[in-house]
């Protein structure tokens, strides 16, 4: 269905659950899920709110092709002030509930307040009901998946659910949908927690309605998961290796942050990558993937599912470990691997399961260990600290000591769930942090990709790969190859994948589409689906605007140009090794140059032409 | 001479046997190209997408004159992306 029309407005301090017509004139200028839901958050709220105060909102959004069968389009978002940030944050989560919220006949929810006690939404199509949560408070993502179902007796429902990292403060927690799918990003599952809000679980019958043109958005839909089908990338790479077919590249092209960026190159990536998952282990002879997976509506299949060693140290003697669960995507293997210097396998795979049952982005996760073990290296941090654990990097019992440790909130890894950049500030050495607003970097070095860099530094919600992924041009030659040495002509691509994400995102389809589709590719299933203009012309302009107006979220929260940098070891120490040996990032020669393509002073803030040409006025 | 072959993704059905974790060295006259050596490892050319001689991409049009070094690293991958 395109959009049902219809908003479930949940007041958790007053304990009511009310229907509400959508609002369409902002449907028409934000087409939905993320540019929807940062326009209701922006009209409804202040800014400069608390994020983990009960006058934060947090909206959970699908797009008008959420639900429909349009190829991937089982996406929904999470959107919030972000607690790890305090900017505008948007985690975009597959697998199923996006589209069972759809087809309980719901566009979005709106979350206000904050419940005296733990509670959970149980929706089952109109019928929303608050419910007593205790059950499930302090209990782990995937035990309390298993009581809710348990006690709802129902195969068919889906459930996103906070774990036991949320409830105890961890800066980091994300969403966590259909046991293994995460809205990750940003610390939105502990704004969740703020709330008192456990979990959401949601049965929905409804189907399919309101497609404007429901032949013509057929033939579309079609015409497009050929592309996808046909395409070497969407149609083979993607579901033979997933993400982590990217290990080796970039190492290769020497941008694989290593050791918390000390170094570009990681002597063990080739041990951690997409071809290792492959490779069948001595002891049982079967290899770490177990097979690919797809989400709701998904033709591509990018998914992992993985098992880990039963004699590895991790689980030798946990055998709930033993079964195949959500394996190593590209970034999470970076960051718990080639970050920390750990180059077993097994050991980010469980870190990974640890990350998922407990909620834990493990972007975040695994680059905060990297600066702990910084600290630890530099003798900022000792044994004294940690609780006797030895934090070296390469250490993959610290690791996956301090993932179990930081997933329940306890000794250091109370530390660890602050995050890098207030774990370095406590400890008297915030250069070491390597993020932006706050949010930790993903997993390409910005000395030897220099648009990502730029990116990275403007991403509204932090430090982030998945709002302007310029790898897919300066690496993978997507949709055409730049050099990524260069900064000639990175803040036009900046700016271009940005915007053109910002509508991808807010239609409720996968990212990942656009290794093979345009924008001339998702146009016509927009156009034929949703009722109005959906002109090219109107979509590019419109991820501009929804681009413009986290700008200005951002800008009221007290954000500014100072806020648009990188840390000090990228733009002052040099890498060491590979084709960008000796170079920095140089953001201070594309910034101004992306600011007044933006139509943005000197100072980065949108000039009122800007403003009234985009509608922002 | 001597250089490193790395083929990865499902071009490593191109690799020999005594490759090791996508990779082998191998000797080669001082005329060598990177098409050169991927015709003579039977990897259909228009499956080798990213070609990269120590970390930096040659374009496809320099595919067939770029003339390896001793010691330099010829690595390939069929197209893919991630993220």
């Amino acid at each position: 269905m395109a959009w049902t029309r219809k908003v479930l407005r949940v007041n958790l301090t007053e304990g009511t659950c009310m229907p509400e017509p959508l609002n369409m004139d902002w449907a028409m200028q934000y087409l939905g899920q993320r540019g929807l839901a940062t326009k209701y958050l922006m009209e409804e709220m202040d800014p400069n709110v608390d994020p983990l105060s009960p006058e934060n909102k947090m909206i959970m959004a699908t797009g008008p092709l959420t639900g429909t069968n349009a190829s991937t389009g089982g996406r929904y978002s999470v959107i919030t002030k972000g607690p790890l940030t305090g900017a505008i944050a948007c985690s975009n989560s597959g697998g199923f509930i996006g589209a069972e919220i759809k087809m309980a006949g719901w566009d979005m929810i709106i979350f206000e307040g904050k419940s005296p006690k733990p509670v959970y939404l149980f929706l089952e199509n109109d019928k929303p009901t608050l419910v007593d949560a205790s059950f499930i408070w302090g209990q782990s993502v995937w035990e309390a998946d298993k009581k809710l179902r348990q006690k709802h007796q129902d195969p068919l429902i889906r459930i996103a659910t906070i774990g036991r990292s949320a409830e105890q403060g961890c800066l980091f927690a994300g969403v966590i949908n259909d046991l293994h799918r995460a809205a990750g990003r940003s610390g939105v599952g502990t704004v969740m927690a703020s709330k008192n809000l456990k979990a959401v679980v949601v049965r929905g019958t409804k189907g399919v309605a309101n497609i404007k043109d429901p032949k013509e958005f057929m033939a579309a839909t079609r015409k497009g998961k050929q592309v996808l089908h046909d395409n070497a990338v969407t149609g083979a790479g993607l579901p033979q290796y997933g993400t982590q077919v990217l290990m080796n590249v970039i190492n290769e092209i020497g941008a694989m942050p290593t050791r918390n960026w000390r170094e570009v190159q990681f002597e063990g990536a080739s041990k951690i990558s997409g071809e290792a998952m492959h490779e069948p282990r001595a002891s049982d002879n079967k290899p770490n993937l177990v097979t690919n997976a797809a989400c709701f509506g998904c033709t591509i299949a990018c998914g992992r599912i993985s098992t880990i060693d039963k004699d590895h140290y991790t689980i030798v003697n946990k055998p709930e470990y033993w079964g195949a669960s959500g394996g190593l995507e590209y970034e999470a293997a970076w960051a718990l691997g080639s970050d920390t210097g750990v180059d077993d396998l097994d050991a980010l795979t469980y870190a990974n399961f640890l990350c998922n049952e407990d909620g834990m982005d493990p972007i975040s996760f695994g680059a905060t260990v990297a600066a702990a073990m910084d600290l630890y290296e530099e003798g900022v941090i000792t044994k004294e600290h940690t609780g006797g654990l030895e934090l070296k990097f390469g250490s993959a019992e610290a690791l996956t000591t301090l993932a179990e440790l930081t997933a329940k909130g306890e000794g250091f890894g109370k530390d660890i769930g602050l995050g890098s950049r207030r774990l370095c500030e406590k400890y008297g050495r915030p250069e070491l942090s390597m993020t932006v607003k706050g949010q930790e970097f993903p997993a390409y070095d910005a000395r030897g990709i220099q648009g990502i860099g730029l990116a990275y530094a403007t991403s509204n919600r932090g430090a982030c790969h998945l709002r302007g992924y310029t790898i897919a041009s300066e690496v993978m030659g997507i949709p055409h190859k730049t050099d990524p040495l260069e900064t000639e002509g990175k803040p036009e691509l900046v700016k271009a994948f940005q915007d053109a994400t910002a509508v991808v995102d807010s239609a409720g389809i996968c990212v990942f589409t656009t290794f093979a589709w345009t924008l001339d590719d998702i146009q016509p299933q927009i156009e034929a689906a949703c009722e109005g203009d959906w002109s090219m012309e109107k979509l590019v302009t419109m991820g501009e605007r929804i681009w413009n107006l986290e700008r200005e979220f951002n800008l009221k929260a007290g954000l500014s140009k100072k806020d648009d940098t990188l840390p000090p070891r990228l733009l002052n120490e040099p890498a060491k090794t590979g084709p960008a040996q000796g170079k920095t990032n140089e953001l201070a020669v594309m910034l101004p140059e992306y600011y007044k393509l933006r139509g943005w002073n000197p100072e980065g803030v949108p000039t009122d032409e800007t403003r009234q040409r985009l509608g922002l006025a | 001479m001597q250089i490193t072959l790395k083929l990865y993704a499902s071009l490593s059905d191109y690799l020999p046997a005594s490759a090791y974790r996508n990779q082998l060295v191998l000797e080669v006259p001082d005329t060598a190209t990177p098409q050169s050596v991927l015709l003579k490892h039977n990897v259909p050319l228009e499956m080798a997408h990213l070609v990269l001689i120590n970390g930096s991409y040659i374009a496809p049009e320099q595919r067939g004159s770029h003339l390896l070094q001793a010691n330099d690293v010829l690595a390939v991958w069929p197209p893919v992306a991630g993220g």
